[in-house]
């Protein structure tokens, strides 16, 4: 078994959630050695360090050491290490997570270019659009077990309703009583604001022109929703 | 991954003393650490080499001016206490230049940077990465003691020719004391932890292994333990090679030398591999 975990690795490309480059190297040393460790030759491994550093948009860095990266171009150069052998799996952990909105955009379009190119991507987010974004197949964890598992979009439409209405404000929380709240399939209630989950926001929206009190956001039903609907809304003592 | 690599197909987790599964892919660990290294060589040079050259000249010709000749056991000729001294001292300098490597840095790259993890990624198991670090710490010690070596040539200490002898048995004390060591590098939570083992473990025995003055003056019960101190056994079979003599009881020596080594090596892996299952 541990020489089959052996063979399985050798096909595998991993990015931790913390990063393990070398700190002693420089960009393209840190591609050289890690190759190495698959039993790459140094030609071979040299042959492929440009292809690797353009993808990781690190061409000008090829010569600096992780220190004098900033936290976005660290990720795209444990990325990049992770390619060197040109693995038919990735598996990565949580790869956006501290990224600023630009380091995590590339990110994303990097990762949509390897599923192009024919790449198995495996990977954990916390962040609900990243997993909307790039999975075609997506499993809601809890605790370590399975709660749901599907398409992202038909998660959506098969656990909530299609619209939420949010509204928040001074006196926002009485309306949980009011005839208004008829006009929702559903509500919920986290801190100050109320959620209202429908199938039509149209009549809703109309109704709250009456309190003008108040702040709504319309928006479509997303994976976030999903999530605090399939594992509740409070913040875990063990979390 | 290490979790999968330690279930055997029956299901039963794999023995942490099962015997270590090795193969080619220690050489490109060893390199790393040799990559890293030649970027700093040799400022670590001076450093390695300056302290046992002080300790050498203020003892040796400090202290021997007042000592004199001594004789290293009973019954022998006496000889100039600086070659007493710099034929015991080589073997504490590979001793620390491994246990120094095999604890700080070994545990820099396991425990701080994260090192172990990122290669254990890639195919290369924990085995592997133990044997490269200790065959890393053992060379990097034979570097200090050959830099040590030439100067006590250049110094006139010792011209014998059976120094080339005692060159490659200094690796086998660097290899014993890499295996040690790294069995407190496995149970290690922290640096500090170093400081027991180099105050309670190797500053004793330096004393008590013939280094600084004979074993001789020792009482008996100390010296009976002392008889199976891995250092002394190093200094016993190399004193006589500095003074152009073979050493009496050589395979003992080694033997004793090559079961500390073994033995630790196994602990040691065995330690690391619990270290990286928890």
């Amino acid at each position: 078994m541990p020489q089959e975990a052996l063979a399985i690795k050798a096909l595998m490309g991993v990015v931790n959630q913390n990063d393990t480059l070398d700190p002693d190297f420089s960009c393209s040393e840190n591609l050289l050695v890690y190759g190495r460790y698959f039993g790459m030759k140094t030609a071979e491994i040299k042959a492929r360090i440009p292809q690797l550093l353009e993808f990781a948009s690190l061409t000008s860095k090829a010569g600096s050491k992780p220190g004098e990266l900033s936290g976005g171009m660290k990720r795209r150069l444990s990325l990049a290490r992770a390619l060197v052998n040109d693995p038919k799996l990735l598996l990565l952990d949580e790869p956006t997570t501290g990224l600023d909105p630009q380091a995590r955009h590339l990110m994303w379009e990097r990762l949509q270019m390897l599923l192009q190119q024919g790449k198995s991507i495996l990977l954990t987010t916390h962040f609900m659009d990243e997993a909307e974004r790039l999975c075609s197949r997506l499993l809601v964890l809890d605790h370590g077990k399975k709660i749901a598992e599907g398409k992202p979009r038909d998660l959506i439409a098969q656990h909530l309703e299609p619209d939420v209405v949010e509204v928040y404000g001074t006196g926002a929380l009485a309306l949980q009583d009011s005839p208004l709240a008829k006009l929702a399939a559903r509500v919920e209630i986290s801190g100050e604001t109320l959620f209202f989950y429908t199938q039509d926001a149209k009549p809703l929206l109309e109704a709250l022109q009456a309190h003008p009190q108040l702040r709504t956001l319309h928006r479509p039903a997303n994976l976030e929703d999903l999530f605090l609907k399939l594992t509740g809304r409070q913040i875990r003592e063990d979390a | 991954m290490n979790t999968l690599a330690s279930i055997h197909s029956h299901g039963q987790p794999l023995s942490i003393w099962r015997l270590p599964n090795l193969s080619s892919r220690w050489w490109p660990v060893f390199l790393r650490n040799l990559l890293v290294w030649r970027k700093l060589a040799i400022p670590s040079l001076v450093g390695n080499i300056a302290e046992p050259l002080m300790w050498l000249v203020a003892f040796g010709y400090g202290m021997g001016a007042l000592v004199g000749n001594v004789a290293p056991a009973a019954g022998d000729a006496k000889i100039p206490y600086i070659l007493f001294l710099a034929s015991g001292s080589i073997c504490m300098s590979a001793m620390q230049a491994a246990s120094f490597e095999a604890l700080y840095s070994a545990f820099s790259r396991m425990h701080v940077q994260k090192t172990w993890d990122g290669i254990m990624n890639a195919p290369v198991n924990l085995d592997n990465i133990l044997m490269a670090e200790m065959l890393w710490a053992a060379f990097k010690s034979l570097f200090t003691v050959t830099a040590i070596l030439g100067v006590m040539l250049v110094l006139g200490i010792s011209h014998s020719p059976k120094l080339l002898v005692a060159w490659p048995i200094l690796l086998g004390v660097g290899i014993t004391f890499s295996c040690i060591a790294l069995i407190f590098n496995a149970l290690a939570k922290g640096y500090d932890f170093f400081t027991y083992y180099f105050t309670l473990f190797l500053t004793p025995m330096m004393f008590l292994s013939g280094i600084f003055f004979p074993r001789d003056q020792l009482p008996h019960v100390v010296k009976v333990i002392s008889d199976w101190l891995p250092l002394t056994n190093a200094v016993e079979l190399v004193r006589p090679l500095f003074m152009d003599q073979w050493p009496q009881n050589a395979w003992l020596h080694v033997a004793v030398l090559a079961a500390y080594a073994v033995l630790g090596f196994w602990l040691a892996l065995a330690l690391t591999r619990k270290r990286f299952r928890a």
